[in-house]
Parts: structure tokens; C-alpha cells; sequence
């Protein structure tokens, strides 16, 4: 039906005005909403398109960048990131047949069973199968080619020198960040930090187009220590010996070269492998050549003399009145288990006297005293700025009494670590000057602090060359072909502030003594084999590493290979 | 004058046209070497990779403590006694000089 057709002809069409207008309207409404919203999208607000459009074709990449390699002064490594894969497995998609499970279990070294259980716990999304495997194991993963299984690559430091040097160089965390010994003292400088990358990927994943960096990767520069891992090698040897043959509850050997002060070795035991820590225990950790204080005994007698001779109280031949080993300071009596009724200065140092000691101290003012240990380093840093190093005790002067210090001269009443001691012995080897000490390699020689003369120094050395000669406290420290010098010390050891019958025998010396080269320090921890005596404990230790040392780095002779005295039947003991 | 313009504008087109092409190949040029140089940079890292490994594989047989056990059971050496060793000292005018 045509409804044209039907309209009466005679009645126009007669619509209302508005209606045309309101529609007019409404269209322009309509008009002006969608100009303004693609203003706001394109203009305003197009960060989010743009986003979109974005993230059809470009990527953010991460670029890696590895931590920085610790070599030793000779560019031997001694840590170093590698890279290693870590085979993980997405249960959901995991798609295998039990052959296939069982290839991997042979691949990995796991039980199937334990395979199996990882790849269907249904509860987890991501689960580890074995983190840092081999390279060629993870290559044999990779052909297996099993949906749901995939590599991850994460980096792991290797410690080639193993437990030798755990305690100096620490370790790292999971993450790559240094957390103990060096690795964290170091870490500004070891630690890289990875860059990321924004670039244009085609439809298969390939990388077309560099769209620019947005951070660049700041890979960790290398660090070449002072530490020689031949040195190191024998240090830890000899230690280890030492320690286990007498029993002794711990150890520590430093080796320094005596004319820049830089630290050749440090050696530790008990140690750990860095390598498979495991549980390791804190005492394994400890770098007790640092970390740790003990009371030196008559290490500390050489500073004693020394300053009393560069004040011009005393001279080597100076004739002490040494009471036949018993001499009473406000009260306490001080004893010497040799006892003489009279020593010269320099056999107060052979023979270890501490009667002869204190009243060499006793003829001088504290402060004199004090200022003489403080200048040669003792109770400060040593500059080492390894991490937790115990600066040591030495208190001041003004609240000693006579009997402190009659006791401090020959090393009691005062705390050192290992290190601090090993540098104080650079006077004595350096014509007077203290040096720094360094676990960086140096390229120039350093210019130390003068503490005593050119000639107090000489005079020290003949002193502490007689003491490992027949009639000294030590003669178990000599070396075939090289002239030796160096002190005993054997101290009590202090437990909730009283002394208990546990000792810490030590020797800190030098070689060869026509032009030191190297200092060595050695403290044994509680011997418990009925010696104690640092002459009888530590010195074959200095004996061992300094003769070896010395070999290894070529240093000439500077006496004949027979020059060895077979050690008379009585050892000087000395009073502890 | 109207014939000029028309000649020109055919060798504008042209050019535009080369232009264009050119712009296309050389874009295809530089995603080609730059996949070059990203497989370039790929294996240099793989190349570092691998040198970490052999200095570490290397560092491990050289250790001074297993040089020392091949050495002492293996090769039977031992130091040198006290009237087995000689020194020789070179003097600064080139002269050897035997020290006792």
C-alpha cells in the first residue's frame, strides 16, 4: 500500500520549527564531543595511544652488565662472575612424556621421582629445577626442548684460590652484591649496573632497529689486589700445619712487603671454600687477622726500646739492672722466667726481659710512651678499610698508672689486631718510616710517617736479629740463606677482663735483614699441645713462609745456606 | 613557458620517486646491518663469556697447592739441599762472579 499515495494532497506537511532546530543542535553537540575527545587523545592525552602503538613493535631490553673481576698483584684471578644457567620449569605448561622426565633427571643428577614433583606441583607457577648448572649440562636442557622447561641465566662468582683467601675476598649474595671481606669493602667499584635498551622487534622476535638507550650498562671495573697467590699459598699451607699440629683453636699470618706496606698475603684458619658455602660458620668467616684483638706480649718490647733509645735514655749497650727476674711496681710484682741480674738494652730484646722492659719505660714519661705507640699506629685504623676492623686499645696517657705502664712496655694492657702489628714492624724495616698498608697493588712507592731515626731503627734491627740467634728467644725463626730478625710474644688471654691460662702466641719479623723485603706476622689462638711459646709456635711458622716467600719472589740471599744454628736443647723461654 | 613546467614537474616526480625508493633500500640496509652488528655483539659477549670460563679453568689446574702435589709425588722434585745450590752473581759490567 502506498501511503503517498494515500495522503489527503490538501493537508501540507506542517512540522514544528524546534524539531529541525533540536536536531541541528544535537548534531553539533555530537560534532563538537567528538573533535574535543580526538583533541583530548591526540593532543592531551596521548601518551596512552602512543603506549599502545608502542608496544605493538618496540621493547625495553635489559642488557646485563657483570661484576668486575678481582686478580691478584700478578693478574692470577682470584674471583670472577661467570655466567651459568638455572633450568626452572612453569608446571602449567609443562608438556613431557616420561622418557622425557627421566632424560632430565639423568641430565640434572636428580631422581626422577624429585623431577617429577617439581614439574607437577600444580600450586606454583614458577619452580626452580637446579639453579647454576655446568654449561654443558645446560646445553644438554636446552636440546631437550620441553615446552614449560626453560633457562634462566643468572651470574656466579668463582673463587679459584678456594678457602686460601675466603676470608679476604668474602663473598657475594644472591644478587651479585658484595657482602663480606673485600667483595663488599669493594663494591662501588666491582658492582656493574645494567643498563636497558629500548629497540624495534619484527614479528619474529629479531631486534631490527636500536630505537636509542635508555640507560647505558655500567659493567663493575676489574680490581688487582696487592695480594701475591703464591704467597697467599703458603701462608695458608704452613698455617693450616701449624694449627692442626699444636692443636691450637685458630690462626692468622700476615705477610707484607716491607717497603710499600701493600699486603702480600692473610691468610686464615679455620677457613671455608666461597665456593660451596653451605653452612659455614662465623668462626670460619672470621678474619681474625683483622677483625680480631689480642693482647701482643713482647712483640711490643721493640717500641719500648726504641723510643727510649731515640730519647737518648738508653743506648744498645746501656748495662740494666734486671734484679734476678723479680722486680715490684706499685705492689704487683713483674717476672721474667729467665731471670738475670744484669742485661744490655740489647739482650733485654734477645732474651725477652720484662723486668729490663718496664724499667726502661718506667725512665720515661707516659706521654712520651704513648705518643711513640700512637705515632707507630697502634689503637688507630690501619687504612686498610677492610669491613669490621678493630682498631685496637690503647688508652691515653694520662690514666696509666706505674704499674701500666711498666706492663704496656712489654705488651700487656694494650690490644692490637695482627695487621696493625704486622705494619708497626715497618718502622723497624724502613730506616724508621711507617707505612701504609694497602690490599691494592700499588704503582708507586709511598712515603710513610717518620717515627724514629734512621739510626734507632738500625740499632733495632741488630736487636731483633739476636733474638732469633742461638741465645734469643726464637732461633726456631732462622732461614736457610737469608739473615732474619723478629720478637717473640706469648700472652695470656684476657676472658671478662681477667687473665686465664689460654694463650696467643706470636712472632712478627722481617727478612732479609741487609734489605728487608718482606714482613711476616703470625699469631696462633690457644695452642693446646702443652706449647705456648711464641718461639716454639709461631716462629717455625715465620721460618716456613718467610723462607719460602722469599725464594718464590727471587729475593737474592744475604747469607750462606749453612747459616742455620741447630737450636740449643733450652729455648729462652720468655714470662708471659 | 606552460611546456617548461610540465617538463619540470615530470623530472620533480621523478626525483621525488627516487628519493622515495631510496629511502626505502637504505632503511632496509641499516636493519640489515644492524642485525649484523647485534650478532656481532652477541658473540663477543658469548667470546667474554667463554674467556671468563678458561681464565677460571685455567687458574684451577694451576693451582699453587696441586702444581705443588704433582710436582712432590708425581715428578719426585724436591728443594735443592744445602751444597746443591750455587749462586751466581751477575755483576754491572756483565762479569758472572760465583758466590761460595
Amino acid at each position: 500500500m502506498n501511503y503517498a499515495a494515500s495522503a489527503h494532497p490538501d493537508i501540507t506537511a506542517k512540522l514544528p520549527g524546534w524539531r529541525a532546530t533540536a536536531l541541528f543542535v544535537a548534531l553539533l553537540l555530537g560534532m563538537a564531543g567528538l573533535l574535543g575527545r580526538g583533541v583530548y587523545l591526540q593532543g592531551i592525552h596521548d601518551d596512552f595511544l602512543q603506549e599502545k602503538g608502542n608496544a605493538r613493535y618496540s621493547r625495553v631490553i635489559e642488557v646485563s652488565a657483570h661484576r668486575g673481576m678481582i686478580t691478584d698483584r700478578n693478574g692470577e684471578p682470584l674471583a670472577v662472575s661467570t655466567p651459568v644457567e638455572s633450568a626452572w620449569a612453569s608446571p602449567a605448561d609443562v608438556e613431557a612424556d616420561s622418557r622425557q622426565i627421566k632424560q632430565l633427571a639423568q641430565i640434572l643428577g636428580m631422581g626422577t621421582d624429585e623431577v617429577k614433583k617439581h614439574l607437577f606441583d600444580a600450586s606454583r607457577d614458577f619452580v626452580y629445577l637446579k639453579r647454576h648448572l655446568p654449561p654443558d649440562q645446560a646445553g644438554k636442557v636446552a636440546s631437550l626442548n620441553l615446552p614449560g622447561i626453560s633457562l634462566q641465566r643468572e651470574y656466579r662468582r668463582f673463587y679459584p684460590a678456594g678457602e686460601e683467601a675466603a676470608q679476604m675476598l668474602g663473598f657475594t649474595g644472591q644478587d651479585d652484591n658484595g657482602q663480606e671481606g673485600l667483595e663488599l669493602a669493594l663494591q662501588e667499584r666491582l658492582g656493574g649496573k645494567s643498563g636497558s635498551q629500548r629497540v624495534i622487534k619484527d614479528r619474529r622476535g629479531h631486534i631490527v632497529e636500536d630505537a636509542g638507550s635508555l640507560h647505558a650498562p655500567k659493567p663493575g671495573s676489574d680490581v688487582v689486589l696487592s695480594l701475591d697467590r703464591n704467597v697467599q699459598h703458603l701462608a695458608y699451607r704452613e698455617l693450616e700445619s701449624a694449627v692442626r699440629q699444636h692443636y691450637a683453636k685458630a690462626g692468622a699470618v700476615v705477610v707484607l712487603d716491607a717497603r710499600s706496606g701493600e699486603v702480600l698475603a692473610l691468610a686464615n684458619y679455620p677457613a671455608y671454600n666461597p665456593n660451596n658455602r653451605g653452612k659455614v660458620s662465623s668462626q670460619a668467616m672470621r678474619n681474625r687477622a683483622i677483625a680480631d684483638l689480642f693482647e701482643p706480649g713482647s712483640t711490643m718490647k721493640p717500641f719500648t726500646v726504641a723510643t727510649a733509645i731515640e730519647q737518648g735514655k738508653v743506648h744498645p749497650e746501656t748495662v740494666i739492672n734486671t734484679e734476678n727476674g723479680v722486680y715490684t711496681v706499685g705492689g704487683k710484682k713483674i717476672h721474667d722466667s729467665h731471670p738475670e741480674s744484669m742485661l744490655t738494652v740489647a739482650q733485654v730484646i734477645q732474651k725477652s726481659s720484662n723486668v729490663g722492659a718496664a724499667k726502661i719505660a718506667l725512665s720515661m714519661e707516659p706521654e712520651t710512651l704513648w705518643r711513640s705507640l700512637s705515632d707507630s699506629g697502634f689503637g688507630a685504623q690501619t687504612g686498610s678499610n677492610f669491613p669490621g676492623e678493630a682498631p685496637g686499645k690503647l688508652r691515653a696517657a694520662k690514666t696509666w698508672k706505674p704499674i701500666e705502664q711498666a706492663t704496656m712496655s712489654y705488651g700487656h694492657g694494650i690490644s692490637v689486631n695482627l695487621l696493625q702489628l704486622a705494619r708497626a714492624y715497618t718502622i723497624f724495616a724502613n730506616d724508621g718510616e711507617l707505612k701504609s698498608v694497602s690490599m691494592l697493588k700499588l704503582d708507586s712507592t709511598t712515603i710513610g710517617k717518620k717515627v724514629f731515626s734512621d739510626s734507632t731503627a738500625h740499632a733495632l734491627r741488630g736487636m731483633l736479629e739476636l733474638a732469633v740467634q742461638a741465645g734469643g728467644t726464637a732461633p726456631l725463626a732462622q732461614v736457610a740463606g737469608y739473615r732474619v730478625a723478629g720478637k717473640t710474644g706469648t700472652a695470656h688471654k684476657l676472658e671478662n677482663g681477667h687473665y686465664i691460662n689460654r694463650y696467643v702466641a706470636s712472632f712478627v719479623g722481617f727478612a732479609p735483614v741487609s734489605n728487608p723485603r718482606l714482613i711476616v706476622a703470625v699469631m696462633i689462638d690457644e695452642p693446646g699441645n702443652g706449647q705456648y711459646y711464641g718461639g716454639l709456635v709461631a716462629a717455625p711458622v715465620f721460618s716456613k713462609v718467610a723462607g719460602a716467600a722469599l725464594r718464590a719472589l727471587n729475593v737474592p740471599n744475604d747469607a750462606p745456606l749453612d747459616n742455620v744454628i741447630a737450636p740449643t736443647a733450652d729455648i729462652v723461654a720468655e714470662e708471659v | 613557458m606552460l611546456r617548461n613546467s610540465g617538463i619540470l614537474n615530470a623530472l620533480l616526480l621523478a626525483a621525488v620517486v627516487m628519493c622515495a625508493l631510496s629511502v626505502v633500500t637504505s632503511q632496509h640496509k641499516a636493519r640489515k646491518l644492524f642485525i649484523k652488528l647485534q650478532n656481532g655483539k652477541e658473540q663477543a659477549q658469548q667470546m667474554d663469556v667463554e674467556w671468563g670460563q678458561l681464565q677460571l679453568e685455567q687458574s684451577t689446574w694451576a693451582t699453587p697447592a696441586r702444581v705443588e702435589k704433582i710436582a712432590a709425588q708425581q715428578l719426585q722434585m724436591q728443594l735443592p739441599k744445602n751444597g746443591q745450590v750455587q749462586f751466581i752473581r751477575v755483576e754491572p759490567d756483565g762479569r758472572a762472579n760465583r758466590q761460595p
